[in-house]
C-alpha cells in the first residue's frame, strides 16, 4: 500500500480517497484493503474538490454547545468528480444537482470540508 | 413453526423513576401473563439495548433482575430493526428446538433517564466516527438527507410527508397508552420548528419512556393462534454516505425474500405495521414494500387507504411518531398492536380483518431491514 496522505479527518486541508490497483474500485472511508475485492493493493489519491450535490439537510437543532453555535448549518452529500460520495458542509442555499467546489472551514473546533457553488 | 403467544406493552411517554430494567420487567410480566405462562416456563431470553444504561450483557442482567434462569439468552442490536430481528431469531430458535418459549423484551427510560441532547448525541453515533459524526449531523439530518433526495427523485413534497404525521396522530388519539393526545393538522406539521430540513419537529418521532415484550413459542398456548409465516432481512450499508441508490435499498430486498419465505404476496396482506421513525421513513418504506406505488403513498393517506377502516390499516396504535419511541421497545409496539388486531382485542381500534399482517423494521439509516408476515391460523 502507498503511504497514507493526511486528509481533513486528520486536520489537513485535503480530501483523500483510495483506488484499488486490482479491481479499480474507489473508496472514501480509509481501510487497509479494498472493500469491493479484498485486495490490499491500494493507491492514495487527493481529490480535486469538484463534485455535484446529491442530497442536503439544513441542521437547525444541534445536540452539543459546540455545534449549536453554528446552527443552522447545511450537511450535504456530494458525488465527487472522482466517483465517490462524501458528507460535508456547504452553503445553506445549495440545491441537489448543483456543481460545487470544496474548501475547508472550522466547525466545532475541527477542520471540515465545505462546498460552495462552482463559479 | 412458531407462534406469537403473548404480548405486553406499557404506555409510552414519561415514566419518571422507572429504570430501563423496571420498564422491561413490566412489559415482560404482561407478555408472559398474556401467553398464560409462568415465568419458570420461559427458557429463552432475547433483549435489546438501553442507551441510558448500556451493558455488555443486558440479557443476563435482565434475567437475574426478573428472576429467571433461561437456557438461552443474549442481547441483539440492530437499531430500530431490533424487535423484529429478535422475533425472527426466536422464530428460528423455537423452530429448531433450541427453546420452547422465548421472551423478547425491550424497554428504556430514554425520556426521563437522560437529557434530550444526550439521546440525540447517542443516536447520532450510528454515523461514521471520522467521516460523518465530526460534521455534527443528527439522526434527523441523516434522514433529512435521504428525504431531500427522495423528494427530488419522486416529486414528494413536505406537505405529502406531513400527511403521515397527521395519520399517526389520528390513530394515537384512540389509544390511551400513546404519548400524544392532541390532534394535529398538515398546517401544524408545516409550522412546527425546523429540526433538519426538510424534516420539522412533527416529522420526527419523540423520545419516550416505555417497554414492550412478547413471547414466541413452539406451540400455541391458547386459542389465539398467531404464527410467523415467513421473514427475512437485508443489510446493505451502515452509513448514509455509503448507502446504495434509492432504488436499491434493503427494504425491497428483504420484502422480496420474506414473500418467498412465506409464499405470500402484498395482495394477501390486510394489516400493515411499518417503521416510522420519521415521516420520510414511513413514506419510503410503504413504497419500497409495495403498499403504495412510488411517490403515491401520501395520496393513499389522503384517500383514507391506511385508516383504521381503510383497505390497509396501518400502525393503528399511532406508531413511533405518536405512540412514542423508547428505543428497542418503540417498534416492538407495532407488533404488540398487530397481535391485538389479529386476535380481535384492539377494542375501539379494532379493524375488520387482520388475519394476515406485514411488519417491517428499519435500523440505522435505512441500513438494516427485517420484513415479516404474521398469520392467524
Amino acid at each position: 500500500m502507498t503511504e497514507e496522505i493526511a486528509d481533513w479527518t486528520k486536520g489537513a486541508e485535503a480530501i483523500v480517497y483510495q483506488g484499488c490497483k486490482t479491481c479499480g474500485a474507489r473508496q472514501y472511508f480509509r481501510r487497509s484493503f479494498c472493500a469491493a475485492c479484498g485486495s490490499t493493493e491500494l493507491t492514495e489519491n487527493r481529490a480535486s474538490g469538484a463534485g455535484k450535490v446529491y442530497a442536503t439537510s439544513l441542521v437547525c437543532r444541534a445536540a452539543t454547545p459546540e455545534t449549536r453555535a453554528h446552527v443552522p448549518y447545511n450537511i450535504v452529500l456530494v458525488d465527487t468528480a472522482e466517483g465517490f460520495r462524501m458528507m460535508a458542509h456547504g452553503d445553506n442555499d445549495l440545491a441537489i444537482g448543483d456543481e460545487v467546489n470544496a474548501r475547508f472551514t472550522q466547525f466545532a473546533g475541527r477542520l471540515v470540508p465545505y462546498f460552495a457553488k462552482a463559479k | 413453526m412458531s407462534f406469537v403467544t403473548g404480548v405486553g406493552l406499557t404506555s409510552y411517554g414519561k415514566h419518571g423513576g422507572s429504570s430501563s430494567l423496571d420498564l422491561m420487567s413490566r412489559a415482560a410480566e404482561l407478555a408472559i401473563a398474556d401467553a398464560g405462562l409462568k415465568r419458570s416456563e420461559i427458557d429463552g431470553v432475547l433483549c435489546g439495548y438501553s442507551t441510558v444504561s448500556p451493558h455488555i450483557m443486558l440479557a443476563t442482567v435482565f434475567a437475574e433482575h426478573f428472576g429467571i434462569r433461561p437456557s438461552y439468552a443474549h442481547a441483539v442490536q440492530v437499531g430500530g430493526a431490533t424487535g423484529l430481528a429478535m422475533t425472527m431469531l426466536a422464530h428460528h430458535l423455537v423452530d429448531a428446538g433450541i427453546a420452547k418459549h422465548v421472551l423478547i423484551v425491550g424497554g428504556e427510560n430514554r425520556l426521563t433517564g437522560q437529557s434530550r441532547d444526550a439521546s440525540i448525541q447517542a443516536l447520532a453515533q450510528v454515523g461514521h466516527p471520522d467521516y460523518e459524526v465530526t460534521l455534527g449531523p443528527t439522526i434527523p439530518a441523516y434522514y433529512g438527507l435521504v428525504a431531500s433526495r427522495y423528494m427530488h427523485e419522486y416529486g414528494v413534497t413536505q406537505e405529502d410527508l406531513a400527511e403521515f404525521a397527521v395519520l399517526m396522530r389520528k390513530h394515537a388519539l384512540s389509544h390511551p397508552g400513546a404519548q400524544f393526545h392532541e390532534p394535529i393538522t398538515v398546517a401544524d406539521v408545516m409550522a412546527s420548528k425546523p429540526v433538519a430540513m426538510p424534516l420539522k419537529l412533527l416529522d420526527c418521532c419523540p423520545v419516550s419512556d416505555g417497554g414492550a415484550a412478547f413471547v414466541i413459542s413452539r406451540e400455541a398456548t391458547s386459542e389465539r393462534r398467531v404464527r410467523v409465516r415467513g421473514c427475512a432481512q437485508a443489510h446493505t450499508h451502515q452509513h448514509v454516505t455509503a448507502a446504495p441508490a434509492l432504488s436499491d435499498l434493503g427494504a425491497e430486498i428483504s420484502i422480496a425474500k420474506a414473500k418467498q419465505a412465506s409464499g405470500l404476496s402484498i395482495s394477501d396482506v390486510c394489516y400493515a405495521a411499518v417503521y416510522d421513525s420519521f415521516t420520510i421513513t414511513l413514506a419510503m418504506l410503504l413504497e419500497d414494500l409495495g403498499l403504495a406505488k412510488r411517490g403515491e403513498a401520501a395520496a393513499r393517506v389522503r384517500a383514507g387507504y391506511f385508516n383504521q377502516d381503510g383497505e390497509m390499516p396501518l400502525n393503528t396504535h399511532g406508531g413511533l411518531l405518536s405512540y412514542g419511541h423508547c428505543g428497542v421497545g418503540g417498534a416492538m409496539a407495532h407488533l404488540v398492536e398487530t397481535h391485538l388486531q389479529m386476535t380481535g382485542r384492539a377494542e375501539n381500534r379494532q379493524v375488520r380483518d387482520a388475519s394476515i399482517a406485514l411488519l417491517h423494521g428499519d435500523g440505522g439509516v435505512l441500513s438494516s431491514h427485517v420484513s415479516m408476515f404474521l398469520e392467524r391460523v
